[in-house]
């Protein structure tokens, strides 16, 4: 187990040095510089700020002192386009983002699972075709139309919450209906598809054979084993949620990560990419290897050892 | 039921509570760059700035073009708007309680023109003499820059020429003053985005004080116990923010989240104005939406050309159709204000368009290279070039490529000079017309369009010798009809600013340079 640790550390170590290497060289590539601005300043103004943010060393330099910076001194830089440290912009927004995203997942899983399962257990009956249609609705309707719809609907016409904002702790459930109706919608999709596999066993048939209710088959014998599909997505879906999503922060006002994403981007600000970039790293290699420690709990079948 | 109550349905709305306490919210469109003064150089910074700092005079809450005693009491001048003097007055204070003195002035000119700064702006201060050279490395001693403290309270100001309305330039953020004893604290005085501006750092001498700042979430400021004029301070204090959705915004708006929007999306402007008639405000705004033409490609030599594009620019179906916002044909590059006459040079007339067009030799655009017009990646530009591109094609016969390009390369782009057409703008800084022709000059960072004109220069040149008001306007008119006449750049229309404001907020009057003083402002409940 703990060589599986170690292991799967390295490679996470790995990934994180080849993310940053292409994030780097790709920020390297874009047009602009962290410099241009609506009004054009002085060349000599430019120059002195490529100074001062080390801009003008060689490409090599940059880019050993920034990873020197980060394992040294676990400094993420300085924005350029924000007077905050990277350090702490990423602070301030990722317990936002873990608030909204561990709600979303815990809406998604709450009402994903009981409607995988429910059709399921029903396939083919009414039950099964409105609970995957409604996952499909899920998968297809993109966040800028369920957003503004609840906000219409739910802040509006019925004053149930705020409109927007992140004041107080009502806040939280509009953009977490948002955020996580696609990981309902999938975990709906794939703990149905891994409980048909399940219930179509053996071992279900003589769970149903020696008379035991299907209540406790399915919750005893079936679930287990049918939820290994979605917690496998569950790993990298909850990285993601907790990771931000510009398009949700932006329609509810969420002081969130993922506006520093785009944010970052457009502004040619290096350093607050590079940092976004490889704290979302960090955090899909710890949830990959999460979602992996716990598969092998909930199947046996998994040596952990094997990898 | 508990859900209800959870949720709070049928209690006071923030903006009711907010009034009762005496709190301002009001929408910031974006997570500003920075709060320093000295630093930052946009129209969102400006408003957090104003609340926090004060300069030698503040602009007046309700006339354009006048102002108010600030830091300054009292403001003279040598006769010839040459050299200026501000009386301080000896009660102003920092927040922390410190005597504000000339001596912090003098600090934060000459930190505002140490080039390390890397201030965009420090051009705002390059009316004193000897300011340029400072700032661009030419000497490093600032006893050669114009400006002197004979006493702890007074300033005097010497100028590289007339300026008879210097007043109306220090209210400009770059004149602020900054505290000399907190900023070295943090750093040394050429050095940008220190921790000085830090929430518990900051300290100012404007009417509110830095309460709390979170990232991408709200700026909030309190009031300043130590501002010289604190109790006639009309409200406790302000809540920006930063809201970067204006669909967001407006529906906050509505749902009682908000006393002031940024502004109002196009499409929301008829509905607002169907629905909240009392509280939609259209204002004009000193801004000019333009098309830079670069003359030094093929198609746009010749000003014949420039001049047929322009004249068939069908500024009003632009405004009715696209923009939606009430703006004003632009019939010159000078917004009208005040009593500067507007230009009524630019027009509609396609008639006269393909006339000169022919004359050019391109006979119903026949024989014009490709033509390629650069513009933001925003659906409202898309909507924009594509109302172009059609009235071009109908009364020229000229068909034009749109390259649309995400914003930093588009700026990018105008900056390097690689286009035929770009879409521009310029919002102006100060109420006098220089501020949208100076920038024409030849190798003007902002000009752009490879366009120079001697005798335009030497007619701004002629504004720069004179304090007499009257002969400067008649000097400004004739470099601006010059200019026009030149036609280097396409006006297309004046901007106004659209937005929503609660009833409960008084004392917010119309202001062209839209730069408010928030301790005018009153806050009652208008139900």
């Amino acid at each position: 187990m703990l060589r599986f640790i170690a292991n799967r550390f390295l490679q996470g170590i790995i990934v994180l040095i080849a993310l940053y290497t292409i994030t780097f060289f790709l920020i390297k590539a874009m047009p602009g510089d962290p410099f241009t601005g609506e009004k054009n300043i002085a060349e000599e103004t430019k120059e002195l700020m490529r100074e001062k943010y080390g801009l003008n060393d060689s490409v090599f330099t940059q880019y050993f002192l920034y990873l020197k910076n980060v394992f040294t001194e676990g400094s993420l830089g300085i924005s350029t386009s924000k007077a905050h440290s990277v350090n702490e912009m990423i602070g301030q927004s990722f317990p936002v983002s873990c608030v909204l995203g561990i709600t979303a997942l815990l809406i998604a899983i709450a009402v994903g699972v009981p409607l995988g399962v429910a059709s399921a257990v029903r396939q083919n009956s009414w039950i099964d075709y409105s609970s995957m249609a409604w996952a499909m609705i899920g998968i297809c309707v993109p966040a800028f139309t369920v957003g503004p719809i609840l906000q219409i609907f739910l802040a509006m016409k019925l004053p149930l919450f705020n409109v927007a904002g992140w004041s107080s702790p009502r806040d939280v459930v509009l953009p977490a209906i948002t955020l996580g109706l696609v990981t309902t919608a999938y975990i709906a999709r794939l703990t149905r598809s891994g409980m048909l596999e399940i219930l179509s066993q053996d071992y279900i048939r003589t769970a149903h054979a020696k008379g035991l209710p299907i209540s406790r088959v399915v919750m005893k014998h079936a679930l287990r084993g049918g939820l290994l599909p979605a917690v496998a997505y569950i790993g990298p879906a909850f990285a993601a949620l907790i990771s931000g999503s510009f398009i949700v922060e932006t329609i509810f006002q969420v002081p969130g990560m993922g506006q520093h994403f785009v944010n970052a981007t457009k502004a040619r600000d290096p350093f607050l990419l590079q940092g976004v970039v490889l704290f979302f790293g960090l955090l899909i290699v710890i949830m990959n290897l999460a979602a992996d420690i716990l598969t092998g709990l909930l199947n046996p079948r998994v040596r952990l050892t094997q990898e | 039921m508990a859900f209800c109550c959870l949720a709070g349905c049928g209690g006071e709305t923030e903006v009711e509570k907010a009034t009762s306490e005496g709190i301002l919210i009001m929408g910031n469109s974006s997570e500003p760059k920075g709060i320093d003064p000295h630093i930052v150089s946009g129209v969102l910074e400006n408003n957090v700035i104003r609340s926090l700092f004060e300069g030698l005079v503040i602009e007046h809450h309700s006339k354009n073009g006048e102002y108010l005693p600030g830091v300054a009491k009292k403001v003279e001048h040598d006769g010839n708007s040459t050299v200026w003097t501000f009386h301080l007055r000896e009660e102003a204070r920092w927040s922390d309680g410190e005597p504000l003195t000339s001596e912090d002035f003098m600090f934060s000119f000459q930190r505002i023109l140490t080039p390390s700064l890397g201030s965009d702006y420090s051009f705002m201060l390059y009316y004193i003499e000897g300011a340029e050279d400072f700032h661009k490395g030419e000497t490093t001693d600032f006893t050669t820059v114009g400006v002197t403290a004979p006493n702890d309270h007074t300033l005097r100001v010497k100028l590289r020429g007339p300026l008879p309305f210097l007043p109306e330039i220090t209210k400009h953020y770059t004149w602020f003053p900054v505290p000399k004893h907190v900023v070295l604290d943090h750093g040394k005085m050429g050095e940008p985005f220190t921790d000085w501006t830090k929430p518990g750092n900051l300290v100012c001498n404007g009417p509110f004080k830095l309460k709390s700042w979170r990232i991408n979430d709200h700026i909030e400021v309190e009031r300043n116990p130590e501002y010289w004029d604190a109790e006639n301070v009309g409200i406790n204090g302000i809540r920006f923010l930063p809201i970067n959705n204006s669909y967001t915004e407006t529906r906050m708006f509505f749902s009682g989240q908000l006393h002031l929007t940024y502004r109002v999306p196009p499409e929301m402007i008829a509905y607002s104005a169907e629905h909240y008639p009392e509280n939609l405000r259209t204002e004009p705004w000193i801004a000019t939406y333009f098309i830079r033409c670069n003359v030094d490609r093929d198609a746009f030599k010749d000003k014949r050309v420039r001049k047929a594009f322009s004249m068939t620019i069908d500024q009003q179906s632009i405004i009715d159709n696209v923009t939606l916002g009430k703006q004003l044909p632009a019939t010159g590059i000078v917004p009208a204000f005040g009593d500067y006459p507007a230009s009524k040079q630019v027009s509609f007339n396609p008639e006269a368009a393909r006339k000169l067009l022919a004359e050019a030799g391109y006979p119903n655009g026949e024989g014009l290279p490709d033509i390629e017009f650069l513009t933001t990646d925003q659906d409202s530009a898309k909507a924009l070039a594509e109302a172009l591109q059609a009235m071009w094609l109908e009364h020229l016969g000229v068909t034009i490529k749109i390259r649309q390009l995400e914003w930093t390369t588009y700026l990018d782009t105008m900056f390097k000079q690689e286009y035929d057409l770009a879409a521009g703008g310029w919002v102006g800084d100060y109420l006098d017309p220089l501020t949208f022709l100076d920038m024409w000059i030849e190798g003007g960072g902002n000009n752009r369009t490879g366009w120079s004109n001697e005798k335009f220069e030497a007619l701004l040149d002629e504004v720069q010798k004179t304090g007499d008001k009257g002969l400067r306007y008649k000097k400004l008119k004739e470099a601006e009809e010059l200019f026009l006449e030149e036609r280097p750049v396409l006006p297309i229309y004046w901007y106004t600013r659209n937005y929503l404001i609660s009833r409960d907020v008084q004392g917010w009057n119309p202001l062209i340079l839209d730069n408010h003083p928030y301790k005018f402002l009153k806050l009652e409940s208008a139900d």
